[in-house]
């Protein structure tokens, strides 16, 4: 079953990027969307089956991939809870993504390519989540990376589109140099690069030191934080998380699959997967909170003021991926899981629902251009309205809420009870960023939806709301953003987790996903508290007095524009980094290869030569006469060296 | 094995096909038409040749196999042929490029068609001598005498600086083998053999390992070609016409990773050790310097040019860092880049012939109208740039790992060169295939046509093939790699041991002088 779920979908891929033009539009769209759609149905299936089963736990070896002295890597399928639960989440999302895309690109002109790339991306997600070692998981990884590039960059005439690809593609690369070196390391510490070797030998190796570019540092330390940066650079942590914003310039479908529910959560389930490794590094972990904790602050100020809809999302997935890590940091793995889980869900409802209003909108994107959408876009306000009230976690604490209410909750409490180094600081900068969820996802819906029409007449003459096949997917994951935190808790978080992951992640009987649900009630109050400030502000600024946010922004206009721009991080890259690489580039060619070495080398060699030439007048000018002539020299000279050194043939 | 000359044949194939060219009269339509069928086909056979040796070759032992002596020269040298694992997988190389390069030049060589097919040809048979000569004496004339095909190629079918290159090219190459020529004749008078796998065994002393050493290095380094020896191959590349590209950056750059795994390292082990630091050094100077130029490119033969010296970089590394990884990597790297290298020097050729201009600045937006192109292009792009799947990631990633556990600092470096090779790898595909398309000639280009997706489709195939299923070539090397490495830790151990026995002797002396100075007393 795990073959066909892992091969539909590439299947796909072949039939409609090699055959598209002869299956047509019509048949690449319904071949790719079934198949992804048969591999959704199976993976549910399989997490019934699998999860909770150690029994039902395998691994399915399809054959050698590299064999090289001692290094032994495989193309298998391991199948257990955590796999499990990623195969319905990138499946789920992905089919629903399939078919809402049937509905989205009705006008573009190249329907294969873009199913192609979506079915290549979902194949190459599987074959990341399925791994069951660390070279296998870097194919996926990778080549999630390539989907992404290709699809980001799908409008290819767009210059901004282009320059949004080769980021995203080249940061990722950049995380992918820690994780390439945290591959070299593991398999020079372990001998294997095999999950369940690495796993076994976890209890052996702690406490040894290996030497990194001069330095002895603690073994089991240094492969995580290695590992860890790929994770920065594929889940667009602080630092490496200025692709993601970018990468919104892809069509709204990619941007709901790939850039807030699959691919970027891949960083999470890295650590995840590596859990027995990191639980044994516990400075590595203290580094995985504190980044994920910044992030998490960081992402969510600038979500406050940005105006483009698909931004505010992309900084709040990027402020919500802070979460998922620093939940992992302080060791709570199936508290990060799950907020991937039920993040999945309504993060992707929010992007395709904000796609239903920009295709509405012919493709607006800017908030001031919206308002008073309502009245006429009914079903997708609710839509959009039912993803906000999960992503701020809406619902009463000991009682009932929206999935994002629970997940975000143990998340935040598990900071709170944490033991590693900068839980305080996780769970300081997650009730804040709590806060500035809630305000910035009203903001986004009361802008969008609220108040008096601001687009042009002529645009609002064209508004209409979505076809079915676009909306029956939203419906399906607002399905999942209200039931999956209540129907899944106890499952993923709950008392019934020890049996769930059986053993797939590090967990105990009293961990702090134990502790997280014995914390104080003001504790677990807070974020529900932080909620209803959020939600209060925003009506306040964007429906109680509209004239409040220009004088805000007027007032604290350093502050704003500091947060407008991103904290500059863009800006200090490209004059610290992007323009000395370039500018090196040149003086590197001119002054290093010309002047210097071409200057003292051949150019020179050859000046002298043709100086002397024309002193002595005697000397051919053609090059192959030089050839023949030197070579005699050489000859000559050569044999007499050695009839002298040997003492005579 | 096979009961009859299988590689005197493959050497033979091309030098019959030049024969019958130099033979064909009639309307210059006509034997042009002959010219270019009787070479495609010769070098066809030469490949399906290569593909009976590869079949029949017994992958499971590490020892030369189809060895062919004979001794027409007296004593002078012989003329002695073999491949192991490695050998073979070059000469399969070799012989499946130069059919794709002669297809290649079918529509862009109009003028002296007959002499540049003879050149092709006879450049084949040296290329199969040079990896599978079992004489030094042989090799030495294979490696050297390749040159001058090359060479011509370069001089009267290149470009406008065409005599600047090659006469940059002669000055580069030949400096460094009058250096390997001493060495030569010093092996053959002090051994006084020239067959390559007596050589193998010999053991030379550690003072004459290192000059030795420094001369075969200083012939393969402009081969490979390392920093800073590497300022000819930009040139050669720019003036070079397409298939002189091809072969240039698929086969000759080889030359060199191949002379250092088959003389450098098992011939003079201590000196291959003691010297490493200098072969990392510049390695690592070559992979971020040779990218970082790369990236300023303005001419896409130049880029491509400057990537082949980056990845060369790899294989240096992997030879001499001594462990079944780095190995592995060194020579899979070099496969795998003489197809990636040659396959985007085609692409290069193939806007090249429609255009007349390699300025990437010239180009823009080709994906609009040039979609299969685009594709191709793309496919060898990844693979340069190393994505897993592709024949590129192998190469690296081994000899990375391999590095990684000599000195982790060598791995570090190594790996930057792969984010600097998405930089100019995806920044040079940008700039010549999205955005609008905006030029009138660019608009007038057409697709790819039947012959040039017929080049394509098997080099891509290659390049997958050996990205999801390395071992097929992993597993055909492994004896030969295995043997290498036994051999190599077999004669270190014997120096370091010999070195300790010379200082217990010495301090037995010592300790006699002493003991008879007390006596004295």
């Amino acid at each position: 079953m795990i073959e066909l779920i892992v091969f539909l979908p590439l299947a796909g891929f072949l039939a409609a990027g090699l055959a598209g033009q002869s299956l047509g539009d019509r048949g690449s769209m319904l071949l790719t969307s079934s198949f992804v759609t048969v591999s959704a149905l199976l993976s549910v299936a399989l997490f019934f089956e699998v999860s909770g089963n150690p029994d039902a736990f395998h691994t399915v070896t399809l054959g050698s991939w590299i064999q090289s002295g001692d290094l032994a890597i495989d193309w298998a399928l391991r199948v257990d809870t955590l796999t499990a639960v990623m195969l319905v989440v990138v499946n789920g999302v992905s089919a629903l993504v399939h078919w809402y895309s049937v509905g989205y690109m009705a006008h573009d002109p190249s329907k294969p390519r873009f199913f192609a790339y979506l079915s290549l991306f979902t194949f190459a997600m599987l074959m990341l989540v399925t791994a069951d070692n660390l070279v296998q998981m870097f194919f996926g990884w990778e080549g999630v990376g390539l989907a992404s590039y290709l699809l980001i960059g799908f409008w290819y005439q767009k210059p901004s589109a282009n320059a949004a690809s080769i980021k995203a593609f080249v940061v990722n690369r950049i995380g992918d140099f820690g994780y390439s070196l945290g591959i070299f390391a593991t398999f020079l510490l372990f001998g294997s690069v095999q999950f369940d070797t690495i796993f076994a030998n976890v209890d052996a190796v702690k406490g040894t030191t290996l030497d990194f570019v001069g330095y002895d540092v603690p073994a089991l330390t240094l492969v995580a934080l290695l590992l860890f940066v790929g994770a920065m650079g594929k889940s667009a942590q602080l630092i490496l998380h200025i692709w993601l914003p970018d990468a919104m310039e892809g069509p709204t479908p990619v941007s709901a699959l790939i850039h807030a529910a699959t691919m970027v959560t891949a960083g999470v389930f890295l650590v995840a997967r590596m859990s027995p490794l990191f639980e044994a590094a516990p400075d590595a972990l203290a580094v995985v909170t504190v980044i994920g904790a910044a992030t998490a602050f960081f992402a969510a100020t600038v979500g406050l003021v940005q105006n483009d809809i698909k931004r505010v999302i992309a900084y709040s997935t990027c402020s919500q991926l802070g979460y998922m890590f620093f939940a992992l940091g302080v060791g709570a793995y199936g508290a990060g899981i799950f907020h991937l889980f039920t993040h999945a869900f309504f993060k992707a409802l929010m992007f395709l629902s904000a796609g239903s209003v920009i295709h509405a909108l012919s493709d607006e994107q800017d908030m001031r251009q919206m308002g008073g959408l309502r009245p006429h876009l009914r079903t997708t306000w609710a839509l959009m309205l039912v993803g906000t009230l999960a992503l701020t976690g809406f619902g009463i604490p000991g009682l009932i809420g929206f999935s994002g209410f629970y997940s975000k909750d143990i998340v935040i409490e598990a900071a709170y009870a944490g033991e590693v180094g900068g839980s305080l600081f996780a769970f300081v900068m997650g009730v804040a960023a709590a806060f500035m969820t809630s305000f910035y996802s009203w903001r986004l819906m009361f802008m969008t939806f609220e108040n008096k029409p601001r687009a042009s007449k002529d645009v609002m003459s064209h508004i209409h709301e979505s076809p079915m096949v676009m909306l029956v997917p939203l419906f399906v994951l607002a399905g999942g953003a209200v039931f999956a935190g209540f129907a899944f808790q106890d499952w993923f978080v709950g008392d019934g987790r020890l049996a769930f992951w059986a053993g797939s992640i590090v967990q105990g009987e009293h961990d702090v996903v134990d502790k997280a649900h014995h914390v104080s009630k003001w504790v677990e109050w807070l974020p529900t508290a932080m909620m209803a400030l959020g939600l209060g502000a925003a009506w306040l600024f964007y429906i109680r007095s509209p004239q409040l946010p220009g004088q805000v922004a007027a007032s604290a206009k350093g502050l704003y524009q500091f947060l407008l721009n991103k904290w500059y991080f863009d800006e200090l890259y490209r004059a610290l980094i992007v323009r000395p690489i370039f500018a090196l580039g040149r003086l590197l060619w001119i002054g290093g290869d010309q002047k210097t070495i071409d200057g003292l080398g051949p150019d020179g060699v050859s000046r002298t030569l043709v100086a002397g030439a024309k002193r002595m007048r005697r000397v051919q000018s053609g090059y192959v006469y030089h050839y023949a002539f030197a070579m005699l020299i050489g000859v000559v000279i050569l044999v007499s060296y050695i009839a002298f050194y040997s003492g005579g043939f | 094995m096979l009961d009859w000359p299988i590689l005197s044949v493959m050497l033979f194939v091309p030098l019959l096909g030049a024969g019958i060219i130099l033979l064909l009269r009639g309307p210059e339509e006509i034997v042009a038409r002959n010219i270019r069928a009787t070479a495609l086909y010769a070098s066809l056979f030469t490949f399906a040749l290569a593909v009976l040796l590869w079949i029949n070759f017994d992958a499971s032992q590490a020892d030369f196999q189809f060895v062919e002596t004979y001794s027409p020269f007296g004593g002078l040298f012989q003329y002695k042929l073999g491949v192991d694992g490695i050998s073979m997988l070059f000469v399969v190389l070799s012989a499946f490029l130069v059919p794709i390069a002669i297809l290649a030049s079918w529509t862009s060589i109009q003028h002296r068609v007959r002499e540049y097919m003879v050149a092709f040809l006879i450049l084949e048979t040296l290329l199969i001598g040079v990896f599978s000569a079992l004489d030094l004496v042989l090799f030495y004339l294979m490696f050297e005498s390749s040159l001058i095909p090359m060479f011509l190629i370069i001089g009267v079918w290149g470009g406008v600086r065409r005599v600047y290159a090659a006469f940059k090219f002669f000055l580069y190459t030949f400096l460094g083998s009058v250096l390997m020529l001493v060495a030569v004749f010093y092996i053959v008078a002090t051994t006084g053999t020239t067959d390559i796998p007596t050589l193998l065994q010999t053991r030379f002393p550690p003072e004459a390992q290192t000059w030795l050493w420094l001369a075969f290095f200083a012939s393969f380094a402009v081969k490979m070609p390392m920093w800073p020896v590497h300022t000819w191959l930009p040139d050669a590349h720019v003036e070079a016409p397409t298939a002189g590209s091809m072969l240039l950056a698929g086969v000759l750059l080889k030359f060199g990773g191949y002379g250092f795994l088959r003389f450098s390292l098992p011939m003079f082990p201590v000196a291959s050790v003691e010297l490493g630091w200098l072969i990392f050094a510049l390695s690592m100077v070559a992979i971020v310097y040779a990218s970082l130029v790369a990236l300023a490119q303005t001419d896409m033969k130049k880029l491509i040019a400057y990537s082949s010296v980056a990845h060369m970089g790899y294989v240096t590394i992997g030879l001499f860092v001594f462990n079944h990884q780095g190995l592995d990597g060194a020579v899979f790297q070099m496969l795998s880049h003489g197809v990636v290298s040659a396959a985007l020097f085609l692409c290069v050729g193939v806007v090249y012939d429609r255009l007349h201009t390699r300025e990437i600045a010239r180009y823009g937006g080709l994906a609009h109208n040039m979609p299969a192109y685009a594709t191709v292009f793309m496919i060898f792009t990844l693979a340069s740039l190393g994505l897993p799947g592709t024949s590129g990631f192998i190469g690296e990633f081994l000899s990375m790992m391999g590095a990684f556990q000599r000195d982790s600092l060598i791995a570090v470096v190594a790996a930057l060169g792969v984010i600097l090779g998405a930089v100019y790898m995806l920044y040079l595909y940008r700039r010549v295939f999205f955005g609008p398309l905006e030029k009138a000639d660019l608009k007038a280009l057409a697709d790819l046509d039947w012959r040039e997706k017929s080049l394509f489709v098997p080099m891509a195939a290659v390049v997958l093939w050996l990205g999801v299923f390395p071992n097929n070539v992993l597993d055909v090397m492994r004896p030969t790699v295995d043997n290498l490495l036994a051999e190599h830790e077999a004669a270190i151990t014997a120096y370091e041991r010999s070195i300790e026995s010379a200082r217990e002797a010495e301090q037995a002396a010592e300790a006699a002088a002493a003991a008879a100075g007390e006596g004295a007393e």
